[in-house]
């Protein structure tokens, strides 16, 4: 027991310093621009007495490693900083983005994994039959695809062509549940279709590997059923390795929103990230890249302590 | 193994991209920013496939993309591998010190998602296209040095390799005559997929007009320039995409063949 | 003995359980089928012991595995019936066969570390088979384990089975499994190789209960091996089988005392070459000493004070079983591993520490050759880069001269060169592999050759060929020899001197003819006798002997 402990403690140690690195450089980064904070707010036309003064207010002048700290410590209070762009709180427009962006992205993965698992785990069990063979060329081709090619053709199939769903996603606060639903549907199939694929690829796979043990063939000789075999001998050892799939797939779900998200110009941070990329609005830019680096670290190390915690070589060890 | 006949379409298809990127000025009808018409003309004629948002033809255009997206795309991973490459190599046979440092810096790299690690340096440095290539370049290397260093060490470990270090070979030639002959395969597939995720990520950033800045013919940047005719049920914008497409499937379906025949397995 | 009809309407002996009939299996590679049993017939009556024997590839897993009516992936029966009492196993359904495989037909595999499922307890997986098929209930099936773990002398058998695969040591978890294979008290257990993986004396108290065991419940048995010494221990009657064909079958006694077939004689014979015993004088200086070595991997100890010394042109054998520090100690030799404490001195002078600080001269006069001759050849390399590159590295040796050198090398080994030279590793068998490593170690013109179980990975018959080559050679180049080995066979065969090992220290050492006779260390003696003979009774006699 003490080994998986201190492999779990490991990892989040890890994380945090992954994490502690990301900071650093999000940071940094703004200390690399010509010119400063001060003069992109108040614009060109200011005088150098005027910069001065604001840089004084904006505590430009301290060291380094105070501003950071400061910087940091605002951040864990909520403090985002104030738009360059539209000079209102960064953390209020993130937070209706972000959750925009959760709803889009949980709608996607409702759908996706399930289908994915499913397809993974018959497709291996019905290895090189027709079905297989089929799915797998499906996938192939589908990973090929870029997200935005995907995107445009159902919006012009279903959007224009077939008019039943809207292109554009209109959504606000206010959005009635089952009206956010249909207006979110279409980007939430593109990212399906995207993710399903590689899921699916990767569960089968893991499936395929698990299958071909030794064990196996044993529970097959004990002459115990197919289903007993697949349930009781199968899934315990397969769990480590879907659980990481699954989880590996949704940090990549959190991060190919973005594009999805500009097709459909649906309000969400990735679509608010490159907006502000585009913008140069350094506080949005930096607020949105934590917050994306810290849900995808975070999904990694779930991935990873779930993978450690399902082994059963390591839960219960050698005496 | 004789190959499926996917691969060797795939094959084809890859091969032809690579024709029309190396000829393109020859190629072409029209310059590559040339303006030539009208605004968003209809294909047939003498622009064969219309002309995009500014008057200028879109086949031009197309093929100039390839030359442009494919090129940079395969800059990139030819960087990435002798990065990512040399430097697995060096970790898997100098173990030690060295070893852990690499893969520590690799992990923690690996750790942070790409899209916003590159967005973020484009958004401090600018989208110049020295500072896309060394960018996407580094990230990609990450990969490229997990996998030569795990397969370098599958290698490392064996007999032979040891009665070549028993014998007092240096590490160069040990690299060169022992580990290297027997990594070929995969690595070769691994350049196959680092090419098609290199190339759907330079796509991307370009279509959210991060990339490849205009008037360079991007296909990536022309599917953005032209999306609101899709509104107008118009396909021409989805030319450029079906291009990048082809291509990655081309290219995955060749990679397929290349895993199965060195893997010796029928999956 | 009643005869009744069958439904075919043949009289048969109701003793029969199992009788095949002209079996043919093929296998599919990745093109073609090819054959892998051509034509055997198999009958077996109830408690009777069977044994096949064989070498690699002899098509006697598969024809064990048929009995059960199961193929492995990739094989299928193109020929013949399978019959267990009245059911046709070929044609039965797979619900059929499910009823049978475990309750009345039960497998016992080589390996039970990869054939138990690391996830659950092991008295779990035992009382599965019981509970599956309705036989027990799950307190029964449970009770039914602690004793069948009790009289197969498993260590703690009430608490044994609650821990999992992992946690128990290789010679239980393989009783453990003949445990499970027992559950349902079948008619029929089929052993495959129980005993290959095991250390020869972990061997003696693994095959004592599958003995008492088959015994007990009167079980009828398939045992399948290639040591013919093991299955005389355990089988009524053996079957002689190669390369898919049956060479010879019969009752036991009879058949290790009266063979027919030249191969089975040959099989018999193995272990009867012996080394002409030297005479040659030894000078004081040994070639090679080893003085007080202690070493450890990291923080574990693995060698203890280790003392011996190679005199030229002489072998010194290191036995002993897994773990014992035997290929430890030739890594320190050989510069791989530093010792924290003793040295190594070759003709007197102390050899550095580690390979990288040694000379060139001084890791020429070294080589080693290793066990598996499918990692100590690059797959990539022909044979003539393979061997040419000493000659190029120690002798400079370029051209015309290097490419006489190596074809000479391959006739040394008994490689006809033209034939050989050009070959990748892939198309060469394991015996031939191993002559090629044997011409690269000798490129160099050492002086000394550590041999690393050399011989363990290849068929008796293929090895027994490889010591006579390496006798040979000794004597033609006056090379000194460390042969490293679990086996005594072997160490009776080729060694002048033997060193005995265990737990990382020396247990005994000595010339070969006074390790042979007695008295020894408590060691020596248990190693000694655990080594199967062609005796059918010596298991029986060794059992009775050491419970006095």
């Amino acid at each position: 027991m003490n080994n998986l402990w201190t492999m779990v403690a490991q990892r989040i140690a890890f994380a945090i310093f992954t994490l502690f690195i990301v900071t650093l450089f999000i940071f940094l980064g703004i200390e690399l621009l010509p010119g400063d904070a001060a003069e992109a707010i108040l614009g060109k036309t200011a005088t150098p007495e005027t910069v001065a003064a604001f840089r004084r207010e904006l505590g430009l002048n301290l060291p380094l490693h105070t501003r950071y700290i400061e910087w940091v410590s605002n951040i864990l209070q909520g403090d985002l900083g104030i738009s360059i762009s539209n000079r209102m709180e960064v953390s209020h427009q993130v937070g209706i983005r972000l959750f925009n962006t959760i709803f889009l992205a949980s709608f996607a993965a409702v759908i996706s994994m399930p289908l994915a698992l499913a397809l993974g785990i018959l497709s291996a069990l019905y290895r090189n039959t027709v079905f297989d063979r089929t799915i797998n060329l499906t996938t192939l081709t589908t990973i090929s695809f870029p997200d935005f090619f995907v995107a445009y053709i159902l919006i012009l199939f279903f959007a224009i062509k077939l008019n039943i769903f809207p292109s554009v996603s209109m959504i606000h606060p206010n959005t009635e549940f089952f009206d956010r639903l249909y207006r979110t549907l279409l980007p939430a199939i593109t990212l399906t279709l995207v993710t399903v694929a590689h899921t699916m690829r990767m569960t089968r796979a893991a499936i395929i590997n698990l299958l071909a043990s030794p064990y196996i063939e044993m529970a097959r000789l004990k002459g115990l059923s197919p289903a007993r075999i697949i349930i009781k001998h199968a899934l315990p050892n397969a769990m480590a390795p879907i659980i990481t799939v699954v989880v590996i797939n949704l940090a990549y779900l959190v991060v190919g929103v973005v594009v999805v998200e500009v097709v459909f110009v649906y309000p969400g941070l990735g679509q608010l990230l490159v907006e502000s990329v585009g913008k140069r609005d350094i506080p949005v830019v930096q607020a949105a890249a934590l917050i994306f680096a810290v849900t995808y670290i975070f999904l990694n190390l779930l991935a990873d302590i779930l993978s450690i915690v399902s082994n059963p070589l390591l839960l219960h060890p050698r005496r | 193994m004789k190959a499926p006949f996917t691969s060797q379409l795939g094959l084809v298809v890859v091969i032809v991209y690579a024709f029309v990127a190396l000829t393109a000025p020859v190629l072409a009808p029209f310059g590559e920013t040339e303006i030539v018409g009208d605004q968003y003309e209809p294909w047939g004629g003498e622009f064969l496939l219309g002309t995009d948002n500014i008057g200028r033809d879109m086949l031009t255009r197309l093929i100039y993309g390839a030359r442009n997206t494919v090129g940079i795309a395969f800059v990139i991973t030819s960087l990435a591998f002798i990065i990512g490459g040399f430097l697995g190599m060096l970790a898997a046979t100098l173990g030690g010190w060295i070893d852990q440092i690499l893969s520590r810096i690799v992990d923690v790299l690996m750790a942070i998602p790409g899209l916003v690690f590159v967005l973020l340096v484009l958004s401090f440095f600018g989208t110049a296209i020295p500072v896309l290539i060394i960018v996407i370049a580094i990230f990609e290397s990450t990969r490229v040095f997990r996998l030569t260093r795990a397969v370098a060490m599958n290698v490392e470990v064996m007999d032979y390799v040891e009665i070549s270090k028993l014998r007092g070979e240096s590490i160069w030639w040990i690299v060169w005559s022992e580990i290297l002959p027997n990594i070929t395969a995969p690595l070769i597939a691994e350049f196959g997929v680092r090419f098609t995720y290199t190339f759907l990520f330079i796509t991307a950033l370009s279509f959210l007009g991060l990339g490849i800045q205009p008037p360079i013919a991007d296909w990536g940047g022309m599917v953005r320039e032209n999306a609101v005719l899709i509104t107008f049920s118009d396909y021409t914008p989805l030319l450029p995409a079906a291009a990048i497409a082809l291509l990655t499937v081309s290219v995955n379906f060749v990679i397929d063949w290349v895993l199965q025949k060195a893997s010796g397995l029928k999956e | 003995m009643r005869t009744i009809t069958n439904s075919t309407g043949d009289k048969v002996s109701d003793d029969i359980i199992l009788e095949i009939r002209d079996l043919h299996i093929e296998g599919r590679t990745s093109e073609t089928w090819q054959r892998i049993v051509n034509g055997v017939d198999v009958t077996l009556r109830r408690g009777e012991v069977l044994g096949l024997i064989g070498e690699s590839g002899a098509g006697k897993t598969t024809v064990g595995l048929a009995a059960m009516g199961y193929t492995r992936d990739g094989c299928r029966i193109s020929k013949g019936t399978i019959r267990f009492h009245d059911m046709d196993l070929v044609n039965a359904s797979e619900k059929q066969r499910r009823a049978l495989l475990g309750v009345r037909i039960a497998y016992v595999a080589q390996s039970a570390a990869a054939a138990f499922n690391p996830a659950h307890k092991l008295i779990d997986q035992h009382s599965e088979t019981g509970i599956q098929h309705g036989v027990f209930s799950r307190e029964e099936a449970r009770a039914d384990a602690m004793e069948l773990y009790e009289r197969l002398r498993m260590p703690d058998p009430q608490s044994i089975g609650l821990r999992y695969p992992h946690q128990v040591s290789g010679g239980q978890l393989q009783r453990a499994m003949t445990a499970m294979a027992l559950a349902c008290r079948p008619e029929l257990v089929i052993f495959d190789e129980p005993t290959t993986a095991l250390d020869v004396t972990t061997q003696i108290e693994v095959l004592a209960a599958i003995k008492s065991a088959v015994e007990q419940f009167q079980t009828a048995a398939i045992y399948i091996s290639h040591d013919l010494a093991l299955v005389a221990q355990m089988a009524d009657r053996i079957m002689v089988f190669r390369n898919g064909d049956l060479i010879e079958e019969g009752q036991t006694r009879e058949l290790l005392t009266h063979p027919k077939e030249r191969y089975t004689q040959d099989l018999l014979a193995v272990r009867t070459f012996h080394k002409a015993d030297t005479t040659t004088e030894t000078t004081d200086v040994p070639l090679l000493e080893v003085r007080h070595l202690t070493a450890a991997y990291g923080k574990s100890p693995v060698l203890f004070n280790v003392s011996f010394s190679v005199p030229q042109g002489r072998t010194v054998a290191l036995v002993g079983e897994s773990g014992s520090g035997k290929s430890t100690t030739a890594r320190v030799i050989s510069g791989l591993l530093s010792p924290s404490e003793g040295q190594v001195l070759y003709q007197g002078v102390p050899l550095l520490p580690t390979f990288g600080q040694r000379s060139k001269t001084q890791l020429r006069r070294i080589q080693m050759i290793y066990q598996t001759p499918d990692t100590s050849l690059n797959p990539k390399q022909r044979i003539r880069k393979t061997i040419g590159r000493p000659l190029a590295f120690y002798l400079g040796m370029n051209g015309a001269v290097r490419d006489s050198r190596v074809r000479e090398l391959l006739s040394l080994v008994e490689l006809e060169p033209t034939q050989y030279i050009d070959r990748l590793p892939g198309e060469l068998s394991g015996g031939e592999r191993q002559r090629v490593c044997i011409a690269r170690a000798l490129a160099a013109e050492p002086e000394l050759i550590v041999c690393d179980e050399v011989t363990s990975a290849l068929d008796q018959l293929v090895a027994e060929e490889i010591l006579k080559l390496l006798d040979r050679l000794q004597r033609e180049f006056n090379l000194s020899y460390i042969f490293i080995t679990h086996d005594i066979g072997t160490v009776r065969a080729i060694a002048d001197d033997v060193v005995v090992m265990s737990q990382g220290k020396v247990v005994e050492m000595g010339p070969k003819t006074e390790m042979f006779t007695p008295p020894h260390h408590e060691y020596t003696d248990l190693l000694l006798s655990s080594v199967p003979e062609m005796d059918p009774d010596w298991l029986d006699n060794l059992l009775a002997d050491r419970a006095d």
